[in-house]
């Protein structure tokens, strides 16, 4: 095993990476450079044809990938400041949407009488929530969820920090025991979190109407967590430790930074993050066994695309994946060849490309 | 088993010679049941676990993406024989064997070219991405996967009919488990394989010996497709059906499950851990105690996280590792006497504390 772990061994895997990059540059490029040309092409070419259609694909993608940026912003960070993949992640997702669903219904469930509420709610029987109905539980979950990942990373990962692979292989072994445990507590049938009833249905953007929640709320909540990470890595002390973390973390430890204070809080961080993203998915797709393991997969193309650690990386890497996923689900048809049950190739062919021209990710710097 | 005899301890001797015994004339000694269910799923999920083996331990490449090589070999396969559901093409079984591993040899090569420039944790993770692409692939093109799955697959003249008669898809499976075993020992002594060695333990150097890294990982990656491929056919064989959903997240997790609770690191740990999963996924039904919803029959998958967590936090070297220390313990207790004792395990797995970083000479 020869895995880029202790601090030495930075610089050797530096080296290999420029001197691989020699020799691989220009094929890959001139492939990668074709395929993003083909592809913007024939995006253009089907967009333009019906620019309605095109406006709400683009906002399926771009809501989609605000979506996908929670979620992964919190597992880029963890990975960046302390090479844990925690491949828990996605089970950590869907516990925060189950758990904010069952407080959303515990406790927030109107008892109103039969006949008021039969006519004022259209899906009859289906009970109402206010603001605070919606915005508790979420938050409420993703902390509890942050204090999970906390005693997952106290117990299991505190000790033995620079195992990347023992690491990943603890959070396999935990994301297992998590899956099982939800499917026997909040069993195989999709559930979802009910927005705040005074909330409208839509928005008109672009001269078509859009689902107010997906547009406004899950892209509004991955605007401000990107900025708030944003302001807290650039700005601040705690963000100048991290950074200063991931470049070189034994030289921080040794300027007597506490640096178990810091793990611990950008573990806590990173999974309240994934809480979050439970919660806003709970709400906009569906909680259901095999969501945890779909959006592990997410997370981990969009930082592959991005670069393991990078905000920004996380940022462009959601995007793209949720665009390729929009478009490909719409534009594959092909006169009446109709190609788009094959729309995932087209997620892998992103994986592809990037990784031959940019083996660590568009944004990614060597461990 | 067959390769290192000479060489091995006299207690190994008589381990492997037992289990070799019982093995070849398992269908005289256990019931059908057992041999069906427990020894020959253990055996081709012994193989998925090999390839994943043989890719960690010879070329430090840790693989989740084995599955999914396996699941292209199994579908290709069995949408080139006569099929309920797929593409039914009814092809002779023996070529459509031959056209799925050569399918999974090719799209490995593939995959190997994505990801092997990447190593260690991001190899893990890309392969793990490329292995569920594999998933969401056959769940939504319906044209290859039928609706819930390739039912009724044609099996070749050889294995019969497992229903009645389970022997012959045991010998065939433990006919594959060996040679897949004697193969990979075998190309580790080949120039590739000790390059591929080589690899695993400084890359550097061996770039500076004007080896070609990529070109290297890449085709050592391929070779562990082939092997993946091998599986692949025997579990659509023993099911006589492959689905999507046997292929998902979870096998990927339980192949991983039985190389980690063998020996991530030691290459008949594959089939220890094979055996002792399927011998867990059977009986600890039967013994689990039902606490509340947490644990009890139904929770087989809470069980198996709780053992796979324990090998890793206890021995990450697996059951293999654990037989080791104890080997070594009952020997050293028998008096040191004995000359071969201390050299004999020093030849070829990298035994040195698994999943702990290794060397970063320069």
């Amino acid at each position: 095993m020869r895995l880029p772990l202790r601090r030495g061994s930075a610089a050797s895997s530096e080296v290999p990476t420029a001197e691989i990059l020699a020799g691989y540059r220009t094929l890959p490029r001139v492939i990668g450079g074709a395929a993003i040309l083909l592809a913007v092409g024939w995006i253009l070419a089907k967009g333009l044809g019906d620019l309605r259609q095109f406006w709400t694909v683009s906002l399926n993608g771009i809501t989609l990938a605000a979506l996908y940026f929670v979620v992964a912003s919190g597992f880029t960070l963890i990975f960046g400041l302390m090479r844990i993949v925690n491949m828990a992640h996605g089970s950590l997702y869907l516990l925060g949407g189950y758990l904010a669903f069952e407080m959303q219904k515990g406790w927030f469930e109107k008892e109103t009488e039969g006949l008021n509420l039969s006519l004022s709610s259209p899906a009859g029987g289906a009970s109402e929530y206010d603001l605070i109905g919606w915005l508790v539980p979420i938050l409420l979950a993703a902390f509890i969820i942050g204090i999970v990942g906390l005693l997952i990373q106290q117990v299991f990962l505190r000790w033995n920090q620079g195992q990347d692979l023992r690491q990943a292989l603890i959070t396999i072994a935990i994301s297992v025991i998590l899956a099982d445990q939800m499917l026997a507590h909040f069993g195989g049938i999709a559930k979802d979190i009910k927005t705040p009833a005074d909330w409208p249905e839509s928005v008109t953007i672009f001269g078509v109407q859009y689902g107010f929640f997906r547009l406004v709320i899950v892209t509004g909540a991955a605007l401000v967590i990107g900025i708030g990470l944003w302001w807290l890595i650039k700005r601040t002390r705690f963000g100048l430790i991290v950074r200063a973390g991931v470049d070189d973390r034994e030289m921080v430890s040794a300027l007597g930074i506490n640096i178990p204070i810091v793990f611990g809080a950008a573990f806590f961080l990173g999974a309240m993050l994934a809480g979050i993203g439970g919660g806003l998915g709970g709400t906009m797709i569906a909680l259901e066994p095999g969501e945890d393991a779909s959006f592990l997969l997410s997370s981990l193309i969009v930082v592959i695309i991005g670069g393991m650690g990078s905000l920004g990386g996380a940022a462009i890497g959601a995007l793209l994946l949720g665009l390729v996923d929009a478009y490909a689900d719409v534009y594959l048809v092909f006169g009446d060849t109709d190609l788009t049950n094959y729309s995932i190739l087209l997620t892998f062919l992103l994986l592809v490309v990037v990784l031959a021209v940019k083996p660590l990710g568009l944004f990614g710097r060597p461990a | 088993m067959s390769a290192r005899l000479p060489r091995t301890d006299p207690i190994t001797l008589a381990v492997v010679g037992v289990a070799g015994l019982l093995f070849l004339f398992a269908p005289l000694i256990f019931s059908d049941f057992f041999v069906s269910v427990i020894l020959t799923k253990a055996l081709w999920l012994g193989i998925a676990a090999a390839s994943l083996i043989f890719l960690s331990s010879y070329a430090g490449m840790v693989s989740l993406g084995q599955v999914g090589l396996y699941a292209i070999a199994g579908f290709t396969m069995a949408n080139l024989v006569a099929a309920d559901g797929g593409l039914d093409a009814a092809w002779s079984p023996w070529l459509a064997v031959l056209a799925g591993i050569g399918v999974a040899g090719a799209v490995g090569l593939l995959f190997g070219a994505v990801a092997s420039r990447s190593e260690g944790i991001y190899f893990l993770m890309i392969t793990l991405a490329l292995g569920v692409l594999v998933y969401y692939f056959f769940s939504q093109v319906t044209q290859l996967s039928g609706f819930g799955g390739v039912n009724n697959v044609d099996l070749p003249g050889l294995v019969g009919n497992p229903t009645d008669d389970p022997s012959r898809l045991f010998y065939v499976t433990l006919a594959a488990s060996v040679l897949v075993f004697v193969f990979i020992r075998y190309l580790a002594r080949t120039p590739f394989g000790m390059a591929m060695q080589g690899l695993r333990d400084d890359p550097t150097r061996m770039r500076a010996l004007g080896y070609n890294v990529t070109l290297h990982r890449t085709l050592a990656f391929a070779m562990g497709a082939l092997i993946a491929g091998v599986a692949g056919i025997l579990s659509v064989w023993y099911n006589r059906r492959i689905s999507p959903g046997s292929i998902a997240l979870g096998q990927t997790i339980d192949v991983l499950v039985i190389a980690v609770i063998g020996g991530l690191y030691r290459l008949e740990g594959a089939w220890v851990g094979a055996i002792f999963f399927a011998l867990l996924d059977n009986y600890s039904r039967e013994w689990t105690p039902d606490i509340g919803n947490i644990l009890g029959p139904e929770r087989f998958n809470t069980l198996i996280g709780i053992v796979f967590l324990v090998i890793i936090l206890v021995s990450p070297g697996g059951l293999v590792g654990i037989w080791d220390k104890g080997k070594e313990r009952l020997i050293g207790a028998l008096g040191g006497g004995r000359p071969r004792a201390g050299p004999a395990a020093t030849e070829e797995p990298p035994v040195q504390e698994p999943l702990e970083p290794g060397p970063v000479s320069r």
